[in-house]
């Protein structure tokens, strides 16, 4: 499966568009590591075990896009987009959103 | 008189370790930066950039970055509030975590020739409704790497 966020992919031709696909998680670490990037937090520098929440969560939000694009007969997402947004405390929530297209090799 | 020794010993620390853990910050930043110098990375291209050179891959790269002041920024952070104008503690924080999750796309996009429609997201993961809390801000920076063949 091809995603670019731009509105094309460059070398090849737009067949066929199938429309919005979506795909979005929330996530959370467990207590023991919220603990931890509580101390984190007094001290200074970056939260190493949000930023790994943050990249699953990620991770699984276009998993979840690409599987609905794939379920339609599409072979490439464009212009995809990805928003975030706090829940609640050491939960990350990630929204990705992009169009499904079916796409062929220039010529 | 408790409250306050223990307050000025935990404003001593916290700045200790936070400017050392900044200054290493930066360094790195920077180091990393000027290693990834001619790397052109461009936030347009969502609808006028095109070539006529043969692609070989095209993907979707993303850097991830959570990053937190520490006890001592917010405190200054607090009492500047009062006066307004600039809040240097947290722009340098912010600054930090930004050029990091910069860094991680770009260094995710090695192979690549170009990074086109970069995009930064950002948002403030400290709602703790009414507690005292240090900002916490995660940001999520992507774009398209293309690869000429």
């Amino acid at each position: 499966m091809i995603l670019t966020n731009i509105e094309s992919v460059p070398g090849m031709v737009i067949t066929a568009q199938y429309g919005l696909v979506t795909g979005s998680t929330v996530r959370a670490k467990n207590a023991i590591k919220d603990f931890g990037a509580g101390l984190k937090n007094m001290v200074g520098g970056e939260l190493k075990s949000y930023t790994e929440l943050l990249s699953e969560a990620r991770k699984e939000a276009v998993a979840r896009m690409e599987q609905q694009a794939f379920k339609m007969g599409a072979n490439a997402v464009i212009n995809v987009r990805l928003a975030t947004s706090s829940v609640t405390v050491g939960a990350a929530e990630v929204y990705a959103y992009g169009t499904a297209v079916k796409v062929e090799p220039k010529g | 008189m408790g409250d306050i020794l223990l307050l000025l010993i935990i404003l001593g620390f916290t700045f200790f370790t936070g400017s050392i853990i900044e200054k290493r910050h930066f360094e790195n930043i920077k180091k990393r930066e000027i290693a990834l110098i001619r790397k052109p990375i461009i936030n347009f291209g969502a609808k006028t950039w095109h070539t006529n050179k043969k692609i070989k891959k095209i993907e979707l790269v993303t850097g991830e970055c959570v990053i937190s002041g520490d006890y001592f920024k917010n405190f200054v952070a607090g009492l500047k509030n009062l006066f307004g104008g600039r809040l240097t503690t947290f722009e340098s924080v912010i600054d930090r975590g930004r050029r990091e999750a910069i860094l991680r796309m770009r260094e995710k996009a090695r192979g690549a020739n170009f990074i086109v429609n970069a995009r930064i997201e950002s948002v403030m993961i400290n709602d703790t409704y009414g507690q005292e809390t240090v900002p916490q801000c995660a940001i999520i920076a992507y774009g398209t790497a293309v690869t000429y063949e």
